[in-house]
Protein backbone atom coordinates (compact mmCIF):
# COMPACT_ATOMS: atom_id res chain seq x y z
CA UNK A 1 0.00 0.00 0.00
CA UNK A 2 1.18 3.78 -0.56
CA UNK A 3 0.96 5.84 2.49
CA UNK A 4 1.83 9.42 3.46
CA UNK A 5 1.75 11.04 6.28
CA UNK A 6 1.46 14.40 7.52
CA UNK A 7 3.09 15.74 10.73
CA UNK A 8 1.02 18.69 12.44
CA UNK A 9 3.32 19.17 15.79
CA UNK A 10 6.70 20.13 16.51
CA UNK A 11 9.18 17.21 17.92
CA UNK A 12 10.01 16.75 21.47
CA UNK A 13 7.18 18.45 22.77
CA UNK A 14 4.71 16.61 21.05
CA UNK A 15 4.47 12.76 20.12
CA UNK A 16 3.41 13.30 16.82
CA UNK A 17 6.67 13.04 15.42
CA UNK A 18 7.94 10.17 17.12
CA UNK A 19 4.73 7.92 16.00
CA UNK A 20 4.64 8.70 12.84
CA UNK A 21 8.65 7.95 12.57
CA UNK A 22 7.89 4.69 14.64
CA UNK A 23 4.56 4.30 12.02
CA UNK A 24 6.31 4.77 8.94
CA UNK A 25 9.21 2.30 9.95
CA UNK A 26 7.12 -0.22 10.72
CA UNK A 27 4.45 0.36 7.62
CA UNK A 28 7.98 0.16 5.16
CA UNK A 29 9.31 -3.02 7.40
CA UNK A 30 6.15 -4.49 6.46
CA UNK A 31 6.47 -3.94 2.60
CA UNK A 32 4.62 -0.36 2.41
CA UNK A 33 5.46 2.14 0.70
CA UNK A 34 5.73 5.81 2.41
CA UNK A 35 5.26 8.05 -0.67
CA UNK A 36 5.60 11.28 1.47
CA UNK A 37 6.05 13.16 4.81
CA UNK A 38 4.16 16.35 5.00
CA UNK A 39 5.15 18.53 7.42
CA UNK A 40 2.71 21.10 8.78
CA UNK A 41 1.64 23.71 11.58
CA UNK A 42 4.59 23.89 14.31
CA UNK A 43 5.27 19.82 12.68
CA UNK A 44 7.84 22.14 10.22
CA UNK A 45 10.27 22.46 13.55
CA UNK A 46 11.11 18.58 12.91
CA UNK A 47 13.19 19.78 10.04
CA UNK A 48 15.55 22.10 11.60
CA UNK A 49 18.97 21.16 10.98
CA UNK A 50 20.22 23.42 14.44
CA UNK A 51 18.29 20.88 16.66
CA UNK A 52 20.69 19.86 19.30
CA UNK A 53 18.82 16.91 21.66
CA UNK A 54 20.69 15.58 24.92
CA UNK A 55 22.98 12.90 23.94
CA UNK A 56 21.27 10.14 25.52
CA UNK A 57 18.01 10.99 23.86
CA UNK A 58 16.72 10.29 20.23
CA UNK A 59 17.11 13.10 17.83
CA UNK A 60 14.16 13.29 16.01
CA UNK A 61 15.41 15.39 13.31
CA UNK A 62 18.15 13.08 12.40
CA UNK A 63 16.32 10.30 12.43
CA UNK A 64 13.71 11.62 9.84
CA UNK A 65 16.98 12.48 7.68
CA UNK A 66 19.09 9.34 8.08
CA UNK A 67 16.51 7.45 6.39
CA UNK A 68 16.31 4.55 8.54
CA UNK A 69 13.04 4.32 6.66
CA UNK A 70 14.55 4.00 3.08
CA UNK A 71 11.61 2.91 1.05
CA UNK A 72 12.01 -1.43 -0.12
CA UNK A 73 13.10 -0.06 -3.49
CA UNK A 74 15.89 1.79 -2.44
CA UNK A 75 14.51 5.30 -3.17
CA UNK A 76 14.23 7.79 -0.44
CA UNK A 77 11.21 8.68 1.59
CA UNK A 78 10.38 12.68 0.33
CA UNK A 79 10.26 14.79 3.57
CA UNK A 80 8.73 18.11 2.42
CA UNK A 81 7.98 20.91 4.56
CA UNK A 82 5.28 23.31 3.77
CA UNK A 83 6.61 26.96 2.27
CA UNK A 84 3.99 29.32 4.26
CA UNK A 85 4.23 27.29 7.56
CA UNK A 86 7.96 27.34 8.01
CA UNK A 87 8.24 30.95 6.76
CA UNK A 88 6.15 32.08 9.56
CA UNK A 89 7.81 30.07 12.29
CA UNK A 90 11.21 31.21 10.95
CA UNK A 91 12.51 28.14 9.23
CA UNK A 92 14.46 28.52 5.35
CA UNK A 93 16.00 26.91 3.37
CA UNK A 94 19.16 28.93 1.26
CA UNK A 95 16.68 30.09 -1.55
CA UNK A 96 14.17 31.20 0.57
CA UNK A 97 16.59 32.87 3.06
CA UNK A 98 17.88 34.71 -0.04
CA UNK A 99 14.51 35.82 -1.22
CA UNK A 100 13.86 37.18 2.45
CA UNK A 101 17.29 38.90 2.97
CA UNK A 102 17.85 36.72 5.75
CA UNK A 103 21.73 35.98 6.73
CA UNK A 104 21.33 32.16 7.40
CA UNK A 105 18.86 29.33 6.61
CA UNK A 106 18.02 26.18 9.17
CA UNK A 107 16.72 23.49 6.85
CA UNK A 108 18.34 20.28 7.13
CA UNK A 109 19.41 19.11 3.69
CA UNK A 110 17.44 16.02 3.46
CA UNK A 111 14.14 17.83 3.63
CA UNK A 112 12.69 20.34 1.06
CA UNK A 113 10.29 23.28 1.11
CA UNK A 114 7.41 23.25 -0.86
CA UNK A 115 4.14 23.83 -1.16
CA UNK A 116 0.73 22.77 0.13
CA UNK A 117 -0.32 21.19 -3.00
CA UNK A 118 2.18 18.91 -2.03
CA UNK A 119 -0.05 17.63 0.60
CA UNK A 120 -3.01 17.94 -1.61
CA UNK A 121 -1.29 15.59 -4.25
CA UNK A 122 -0.06 13.00 -1.93
CA UNK A 123 -3.70 12.72 -0.79
CA UNK A 124 -4.68 12.01 -4.20
CA UNK A 125 -1.90 9.66 -5.29
CA UNK A 126 -1.46 7.23 -2.13
CA UNK A 127 -4.04 5.01 -1.00
CA UNK A 128 -3.61 6.48 2.58
CA UNK A 129 -3.24 9.87 4.74
CA UNK A 130 -2.51 9.10 7.98
CA UNK A 131 -2.35 12.86 10.30
CA UNK A 132 0.05 12.90 13.03
CA UNK A 133 -1.58 15.76 15.50
CA UNK A 134 -3.89 16.79 18.05
CA UNK B 1 -6.07 13.16 -12.12
CA UNK B 2 -8.18 11.25 -10.11
CA UNK B 3 -11.39 13.04 -8.25
CA UNK B 4 -11.27 11.84 -4.50
CA UNK B 5 -13.60 12.61 -1.98
CA UNK B 6 -11.77 15.25 0.55
CA UNK B 7 -13.02 16.17 3.82
CA UNK B 8 -11.30 18.81 6.19
CA UNK B 9 -12.37 19.01 9.43
CA UNK B 10 -12.31 21.68 11.77
CA UNK B 11 -12.23 21.43 15.72
CA UNK B 12 -10.41 24.67 17.15
CA UNK B 13 -11.49 28.05 18.11
CA UNK B 14 -10.36 30.50 15.24
CA UNK B 15 -7.36 32.50 17.05
CA UNK B 16 -6.06 30.50 20.08
CA UNK B 17 -3.89 28.46 18.23
CA UNK B 18 -2.98 28.46 14.49
CA UNK B 19 -5.15 25.37 13.27
CA UNK B 20 -8.11 27.10 12.03
CA UNK B 21 -6.03 29.80 9.49
CA UNK B 22 -3.53 26.47 8.24
CA UNK B 23 -6.46 24.57 7.64
CA UNK B 24 -8.20 27.12 5.83
CA UNK B 25 -5.10 27.88 3.64
CA UNK B 26 -4.87 23.94 2.92
CA UNK B 27 -8.42 24.57 1.97
CA UNK B 28 -8.12 27.33 -0.53
CA UNK B 29 -4.93 25.58 -2.39
CA UNK B 30 -7.22 22.45 -2.60
CA UNK B 31 -9.58 24.52 -4.63
CA UNK B 32 -7.33 24.04 -7.61
CA UNK B 33 -7.38 20.51 -7.40
CA UNK B 34 -10.41 20.10 -8.65
CA UNK B 35 -11.70 17.47 -5.92
CA UNK B 36 -14.83 16.53 -4.65
CA UNK B 37 -13.71 19.01 -1.13
CA UNK B 38 -16.24 19.24 2.34
CA UNK B 39 -15.86 21.03 5.35
CA UNK B 40 -16.95 19.74 9.17
CA UNK B 41 -17.18 22.34 11.50
CA UNK B 42 -17.38 20.90 14.77
CA UNK B 43 -16.66 21.18 18.40
CA UNK B 44 -15.01 24.52 18.99
CA UNK B 45 -14.47 24.81 15.19
CA UNK B 46 -18.13 26.23 14.76
CA UNK B 47 -16.39 29.41 16.20
CA UNK B 48 -14.49 29.84 13.08
CA UNK B 49 -17.35 30.56 11.07
CA UNK B 50 -19.68 33.13 13.45
CA UNK B 51 -20.56 36.08 12.32
CA UNK B 52 -19.24 39.47 13.25
CA UNK B 53 -15.75 38.59 14.10
CA UNK B 54 -13.70 41.64 15.62
CA UNK B 55 -9.54 41.29 16.11
CA UNK B 56 -9.01 44.68 16.66
CA UNK B 57 -8.29 43.89 20.09
CA UNK B 58 -6.05 41.55 19.82
CA UNK B 59 -3.44 42.21 17.31
CA UNK B 60 -4.12 39.30 14.84
CA UNK B 61 -5.31 39.10 11.33
CA UNK B 62 -9.39 38.95 11.34
CA UNK B 63 -8.98 35.88 8.24
CA UNK B 64 -12.86 35.05 8.51
CA UNK B 65 -13.96 37.12 5.55
CA UNK B 66 -11.83 34.48 3.51
CA UNK B 67 -14.80 31.67 4.24
CA UNK B 68 -17.20 33.93 2.33
CA UNK B 69 -14.54 32.93 -1.05
CA UNK B 70 -14.96 29.45 -0.52
CA UNK B 71 -18.29 29.23 -2.69
CA UNK B 72 -16.36 30.71 -5.62
CA UNK B 73 -13.98 28.00 -5.56
CA UNK B 74 -17.15 25.11 -5.97
CA UNK B 75 -16.48 24.65 -2.25
CA UNK B 76 -20.36 24.55 -0.82
CA UNK B 77 -20.37 21.66 1.18
CA UNK B 78 -20.01 23.12 4.88
CA UNK B 79 -21.31 20.57 7.70
CA UNK B 80 -22.23 22.24 11.25
CA UNK B 81 -22.52 19.95 13.95
CA UNK B 82 -25.74 21.04 15.57
CA UNK B 83 -24.86 18.99 19.04
CA UNK B 84 -21.37 21.37 18.90
CA UNK B 85 -23.42 24.53 17.82
CA UNK B 86 -26.26 23.87 21.08
CA UNK B 87 -23.69 23.47 23.62
CA UNK B 88 -22.17 26.39 22.65
CA UNK B 89 -25.40 28.62 22.66
CA UNK B 90 -25.24 29.36 19.22
CA UNK B 91 -27.29 28.54 16.51
CA UNK B 92 -27.61 28.87 12.35
CA UNK B 93 -28.52 32.43 12.86
CA UNK B 94 -25.16 33.21 14.26
CA UNK B 95 -22.66 32.29 11.86
CA UNK B 96 -21.92 33.58 8.62
CA UNK B 97 -24.71 33.57 5.52
CA UNK B 98 -22.14 31.78 3.37
CA UNK B 99 -23.20 30.54 -0.04
CA UNK B 100 -22.58 29.71 -3.52
CA UNK B 101 -23.79 30.12 -7.20
CA UNK B 102 -25.19 27.36 -8.23
CA UNK B 103 -24.57 26.32 -11.45
CA UNK B 104 -27.08 24.01 -12.29
CA UNK B 105 -29.69 25.94 -11.29
CA UNK B 106 -29.06 28.90 -13.38
CA UNK B 107 -26.67 30.32 -10.80
CA UNK B 108 -29.25 30.92 -7.70
CA UNK B 109 -27.17 31.78 -4.99
CA UNK B 110 -27.70 29.22 -2.08
CA UNK B 111 -26.55 28.54 1.26
CA UNK B 112 -23.19 26.38 1.65
CA UNK B 113 -24.24 25.41 5.33
CA UNK B 114 -25.89 22.45 6.51
CA UNK B 115 -26.36 22.05 10.38
CA UNK B 116 -26.25 18.46 11.27
CA UNK B 117 -26.26 15.76 13.44
CA UNK B 118 -22.69 14.67 14.28
CA UNK B 119 -24.57 11.06 13.46
CA UNK B 120 -24.74 12.11 10.11
CA UNK B 121 -21.54 13.88 9.92
CA UNK B 122 -19.63 10.53 10.84
CA UNK B 123 -21.66 9.05 8.24
CA UNK B 124 -20.80 12.01 5.53
CA UNK B 125 -17.18 11.02 7.08
CA UNK B 126 -17.46 7.05 6.18
CA UNK B 127 -17.77 8.24 2.82
CA UNK B 128 -14.70 10.39 2.12
CA UNK B 129 -11.01 9.11 0.63
CA UNK B 130 -9.26 11.51 2.79
CA UNK B 131 -10.01 12.84 5.85
CA UNK B 132 -7.93 15.97 7.50
CA UNK B 133 -8.33 16.93 10.66
CA UNK B 134 -6.92 20.31 12.13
Amino acid sequence: MKISIQINEGPYQHQASDTAYQFAKAAIAKGHEIFRVFFYHDGVDNASRFTVPPQDDRHIVNNWADLGIKNADGNEVELVVCVAAALRRGMLDASEAGKNGIDSNNIHPAFRISGLGQLIEAGIQSDRLVVFGD
Amino acid sequence: MSTKKFMYLNRKAPYGTVYALESLEVVLIAAAFEQDVSLVFIDDGVYQIVDGQNTDGIGMKNFSKAYHALGDYDINQLYVSAESLTERGLSVDDLMPLVYEDEDDDWAEKPSIKVVSNVEISKIMSEQDVCLSF
